[in-house]
């Protein structure tokens, strides 16, 4: 399963578009109408920040841990159950 | 609960659709991706055996995610307050712990490909029939209230008739459940758990920024007692007497009713067998115990926001104080969806929405799944067409995902017409998990137990909340709750819980005991403890250790919302 696609490159993949596009919005398009509903609390430039933190994580992770191709079956792995 | 109202309509721009339309399209990219790595039925079925715990762990959680636990916890929530919490911290935290510590070594060990699996190899043919079919036909009940919830959010987005939003909605998950089976199920899983997530914590964080805080919140709510403190919790199980609410609470849906769903709901265990080995397996409900030890806090929370912030939430909860029979514009189900209208801009909007589509999309493929499964393996190749070649059950698991998915949005409008989701499902749940609990506690702690009390066990337990249901909705019996509220359930489960004990026991008694040979790895006193052994792994991956920090939080978060 691991081998075909890893989920942690899909992962990063939608949070990094959905960070910049937050990121973009709380920068550059925040509305008087936004400021009333949130309290003035800036929630797309905060959130687009810890998505693209997110989206870092996951890279990281999976650049420096990629998933390596199973020599053997599971079974045959640990834990067999007699 | 028809959501067509113009006042609950999302205000949602193009920015919006577009964070939602990327979200579909790596949806069904995950369903071609799985695609070319199924080539047997347990690829299909089971993902093959192979996923990580990190991966298996979360789709646990999520499984679990959907319409039910996303508006029946917030309106739990916004209705009752705190007491909500005792589905976590009482609920579901214990029994996933239990899970993953004593009965998956069975699970997984034994090599079952499901939980009826498991009961026909203990007792035999008529258990396991008795278990098969009611599971499968709790699970597409179960997927036609994650659909109508999920076609509800496509109708008041896109105005689309609710009809045509529910066929469009199950045509989605029907695309990637055929194509990449569980593993396709199971990737979405973990991404939705990672959105929902994304949809709930700045909703809590804005939330609680606009009533000032915690103190806000708290000072703007009318019934301090009941809704600040978490014991004796007498508003949600609508028993007024505090002792025999804490029994409820304790027994009916700590106990019975969460053990029940959690450690024998094949929904939620086949994501721990399509794990690679017995160690990541055992670890899958310890994992996704801490996100759901935390999960109250961005759910029940922004529940309890919705009622105080939203003003036709905070008018329907008035009204419905003053007379519980008003009918009111607003349901307790559209807090999250108020809160969501009301505090997230344009862009989080967009995230939100996709968030809820998510939840509901992650519940309805666990039901499929796992309903695919359970009638493949355990009806159609047990009892109907047996021994046939293994590409035949592969191409009969896809044909019966559409079958299951065409029988669910029939369901979805059954789900249409009930008030209180939480209250529907607790009762389903009540008529199947409760006994299914009892006789798997009993069956594997007591090799005495026999075949023929495994499935009288089952039907007379079911039999007995059935009779609770009825007698507390005709309003015959009045103190098992008000039969609005969720005390009926719980005594419910309780009854059958004791009811399938007695009646096993007795038929255990006058009946004869299956050789020891046959049990082997079935019952705890005749399985070698060697095989649970993990090897070479580090201390953070004990079961034992990471089963013990869940608990030690668990204690903590109950005393804090004491």
């Amino acid at each position: 399963m691991g081998r075909l696609f890893d989920l942690r490159w899909i992962i990063a993949l939608l949070f990094g578009i959905y960070g910049v596009v937050l990121l973009v919005l709380g920068i550059g398009f925040e509305t008087d109408a936004d400021r009333v509903k949130t309290g003035g609390f800036n929630v797309n430039l905060w959130m687009g920040i810890v998505l693209l933190l997110l989206t870092a994580f996951f890279g990281v992770w999976a650049a420096l841990r990629p998933v390596v191709p199973e020599a053997v079956p599971p079974e045959e792995g640990d834990d067999e159950v007699k | 609960m028809l959501l067509a109202d113009a006042n609950l309509r999302l205000d949602a721009q193009a920015v919006d659709y577009v964070l939602l339309g990327v979200y579909f399209v790596i949806v069904l990219g995950i369903g071609f991706m799985a695609r070319r790595s199924v080539s047997s039925s347990l690829d299909f079925f089971l993902s093959g055996r192979s996923l990580p715990a990190w991966v298996t762990g979360l789709a646990f959680v999520s499984a679990n995610l959907g319409a039910v636990e996303v508006f029946g916890m917030t309106a739990n929530g916004a209705q009752f307050g705190i007491p909500t919490v005792h589905y976590y911290w009482i609920g579901a935290i214990p029994a996933m712990v239990f899970l993953g510590l004593v009965m998956m070594p069975f699970y997984y060990g034994s090599k079952v490909r499901s939980v009826p699996e498991f009961l026909r190899r203990r007792f035999g043919a008529a258990s396991h029939l008795v278990n098969g079919i009611s599971f499968a036909t709790a699970q597409v009940l179960i997927s036609g209230i994650n659909l109508f919830a999920l076609g509800s959010v496509v109708n008041v987005l896109l105005g689309w008739p609710l009809w045509v939003s529910i066929v469009v909605s199950a045509a989605i998950v029907l695309a990637y459940t055929t194509l990449g089976g569980l593993s396709a199920a199971i990737y979405n899983e973990v991404l939705q758990f990672f959105v929902i997530v994304a949809m709930l914590v700045p909703l809590t964080i804005v939330g609680l920024h606009r009533v000032g805080g915690w103190e806000g919140l708290t000072a703007k709510i009318a019934d301090k007692a009941n809704e600040l403190s978490s014991w004796p919790g007498t508003n949600l199980t609508g028993i007024g007497n505090a002792t025999l609410s804490v029994l409820g609470i304790v027994f009916g849906l700590g106990f019975v009713l969460s053990f029940g769903y959690w450690t024998t709901n094949f929904a939620e265990v086949q994501r721990a067998l399509s794990a690679r080995n017995m160690s990541a397996a055992r670890r899958t409900p310890l994992i996704g115990a801490y996100p759901k030890l935390l999960l109250p806090l961005v759910i029940v929370i922004p529940g309890m926001l919705a009622a105080v912030l939203s003003p036709e939430l905070m008018q329907a909860k008035q009204a419905l104080a003053a007379n519980p029979d008003a009918t009111t514009d607003v349901q307790f189900n559209d807090a999250i969806k108020l809160l969501i209208r009301d505090v997230l801009p344009n862009g989080m909007l967009g995230i939100a929405i996709t968030g809820l589509a998510a939840s509901f999309m992650a519940g309805m493929a666990a039901n499929v799944s796992a309903f695919n499964t359970v009638f493949t393996y355990d009806i159609w190749q047990t009892y109907i067409r047996k021994d046939k070649p293994d590409g035949y059950y592969l191409r009969f698991g896809r044909l019966i995902t559409v079958i299951g998915v065409v029988a669910a949005i029939g369901t979805a409008f059954i789900a249409a017409g009930y008030e209180n989701i939480m209250t529907y499902l607790q009762t389903l749940f009540s008529f199947f998990n409760a006994p299914l609990f009892a006789t798997f506690i009993l069956g594997l702690f007591w090799k005495r137990m026999t075949a023929a009390a495994g499935w009288s066990g089952l039907v007379a337990g079911t039999v007995s909340a059935l009779m609770v249901f009825i007698l507390a909705n005709s309003g015959a019996v009045s103190w098992f709750g008000d039969p609005k509220s969720q005390g009926p359930s719980f005594v419910g489960a309780g009854v059958a819980f004791v009811v399938d004990i007695v009646v096993s026991v007795l038929v255990s008694l006058a009946t004869r005991p299956k050789p020891d040979e046959e049990l082997k790895g079935l019952v705890w006193s005749l399985t070698p403890r060697n095989t649970w052994r993990e090897r070479g792994e580090g201390w953070y991956r004990r079961p034992g250790v990471l089963a013990g920090g869940a608990l030690v939080l668990t204690v903590a978060l109950n005393i804090i919302f004491w």
